[in-house]
């Protein structure tokens, strides 16, 4: 469904990927594990073509991003759903417009529709009563489950998660590991998540992918993960400053 | 030492080159998705209201003071020679000519310009441009074409107005404050202003619509570095249009009024 090969990107001179290789069969859901600055998000924005690679390709459901002009790039766009670390919601547009947008903007729909539409992604995140809001007034984990119901209106094949469960309380942060399984489970979506949280990546992982140093280091299920001996990957999972990962700047 | 040269003056051209090609790339891009549909109407009734009702009052109190100032100087000047039966045309002509489409133009890039550029560097740097694009919206389309033809419409608009209070504001120093006749100044008003002086200030006012919010939007659409990169980008905007509006203007007018 999803393949990265030999993907190198630089901003400027810090080269951040140095050859990733990774893929994402249909029905699958990766996470992506990896230290803070790692690149986490810039693969991610690579997947659904906001960032260009220097070099390598993207395929996503058999066809090369880069050969794509921009028709057929937003054909393959409709097929995902994006949530942004930052959450990205569109300030000037009311909580249930933004959740609507994309009905709004490829279907037919009655406004009273999309609105219907909206309300219900919004309690399937947790929300309830705060459609007719304007995004600057919700809170950080408010705004971030937004997001992810904006990402989920469309019923995309596809969903990108960044972050989905920061800044959420542990109890919700839970409950949107279900949500994400339920994804899968209940309509089949092919996911890929980026997350710090090592217990919602057990959970809703079939494979995790730790990215370190600019390429995929190692891969697999959640208990080869788990039970791995290498020693960058022991040192991330287990959460130790002491280790082969430098951390810099800060004295032990 | 010849290479070193060269090199020097790459670097120093590099980035008004980087940024000019940008420009063309967006104003392609921009024209492209003016005529292609499906179209915004929305987002372009939306602008249109903005750029209204933000410029407005300001347009208003400047067209009514530059009328009345130009009337004012200019009856004391040409009574030095007995002309101020001709206060009437010299504020016909400046405004409609040069004043209207100038002074417009700049009160609007000033409000209206920075605005653009402001909200659109917002949404680049949270991240918002990039979600549209995810949404399989294309943000020129979008946000761009909106803003552009919004700004080509409404600054002739407001320029009419400008024209037509900056008379009043004259007829109102002329024959009410400094007690001339009102039909001499109506007759001077219009005995020499000409249906070309008007269209062509019209003409000039949306060429300056369409640059203003081209480079707003450029600056806008291109801003990075948080919050201080979109405060960059909004004084970058108003800078660059004015400028662009005041020398623009001395060619326009010589192939206007040749
Ligand atoms: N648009 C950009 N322009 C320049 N540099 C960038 C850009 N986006 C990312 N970077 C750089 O790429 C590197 C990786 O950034 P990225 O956001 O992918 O990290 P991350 O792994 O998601 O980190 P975190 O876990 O903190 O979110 C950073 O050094 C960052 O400065
Ligand atoms: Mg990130």
């Amino acid at each position: 469904m999803i393949e990265l090969k030999d993907l190198y990107k630089s901003f400027n001179h810090n080269s951040v990927l140095r050859g990733v290789n990774l893929k994402v069969e249909k029905g699958e859901s990766v996470v992506v594990i990896g230290g803070s600055g790692s690149g986490k998000s810039v693969l991610l924005k690579h997947i659904i073509g906001l960032l260009k690679p220097d070099k390598g390709t993207v395929i996503v459901d058999s066809s090369d991003l880069s050969q794509l002009d921009e028709e057929g790039l937003n054909e393959i766009r409709k097929k995902f759903g994006m949530l942004f670390q930052s959450s990205a919601l569109f300030d000037s547009m009311m909580v249930w417009e933004n959740v609507g947008f994309g009905l709004k903007r490829h279907t037919h729909m009655p406004d009273q529709e999309i609105k219907e539409i909206a309300v219900e992604k919004l309690k399937m995140v947790g929300l309830v009563g705060v459609e007719d809001e304007m995004p600057s007034q919700l809170s950080g984990g408010m705004r971030k489950r937004v997001g992810l119901a904006r990402a989920i209106a469309m019923k995309p094949e596809i969903l990108l998660y960044d972050e989905p469960t920061t800044g959420l309380d542990p109890i919700m942060a839970d409950a949107i590991n279900d949500l994400i399984i339920k994804m899968r489970e209940e309509l089949d979506v092919t996911s890929v998540t980026i997350t710090h949280d090592m217990k919602s990546a057990y959970k809703i992982a079939d494979t995790i992918a730790m990215l370190y140093n600019g390429v995929i280091i190692s891969t697999g299920s959640s208990e080869e993960i788990q039970n791995s001996a290498d020693p960058v990957v022991r040192q991330f999972i287990e959460g130790r400053a002491e280790g082969p990962i430098i951390v810099e700047g800060i004295n032990r | 030492m010849l290479i070193k040269f060269i090199e020097f003056i790459g670097a120093v051209i590099e980035k008004p080159l980087l940024g000019l090609g940008r420009i063309i790339l967006l104003l392609g891009a921009t024209l492209k998705g003016t005529v292609r549909p499906p179209f915004e109407f929305r987002n372009l009734v939306n602008q249109m209201l903005q750029i209204g009702v933000n410029s407005l009052p300001v347009v208003l109190v400047t067209a009514v003071f530059t009328g009345m100032v130009l009337a004012l100087q200019s009856y004391t000047g040409f009574k030095r020679f007995g002309a101020e039966g001709l206060v009437g045309s010299v504020v016909a002509l400046s405004m409609t000519r040069e004043l209207g489409p100038v002074l417009t133009a700049l009160i609007v890039t000033g409000r209206a310009g920075a605005a653009m550029a402001a909200e659109l560097g917002t949404m680049r740097v949270t991240e918002q441009i990039d979600a549209l694009e995810t949404l399989a919206t294309n943000p020129v389309k979008f946000l761009v074409v909106p803003r552009f033809l919004s700004g080509m419409i409404m600054l002739p608009a407001l320029t009419a107005v400008t024209d037509i209070i900056g008379i009043l504001g004259g007829y109102f120093v002329t024959v009410i404050l400094l007690g001339s006749s009102s039909k001499t100044y109506l007759r001077a008003t219009w005995d020499y202003l000409e249906i070309q002086d008007i269209y062509s200030g019209l003409l000039k006012a949306c060429f300056f619509g369409a640059a203003f919010a081209l480079i707003s939007c450029y600056k806008g659409f291109y801003t990075s570095g948080g919050a201080e990169g979109v405060g960059r980008a909004t004084t970058g905007a108003v800078v660059f249009s004015s400028m662009t509006i005041l020398i623009s203007d001395y060619f326009l007018s010589a192939w206007l009024f040749k």
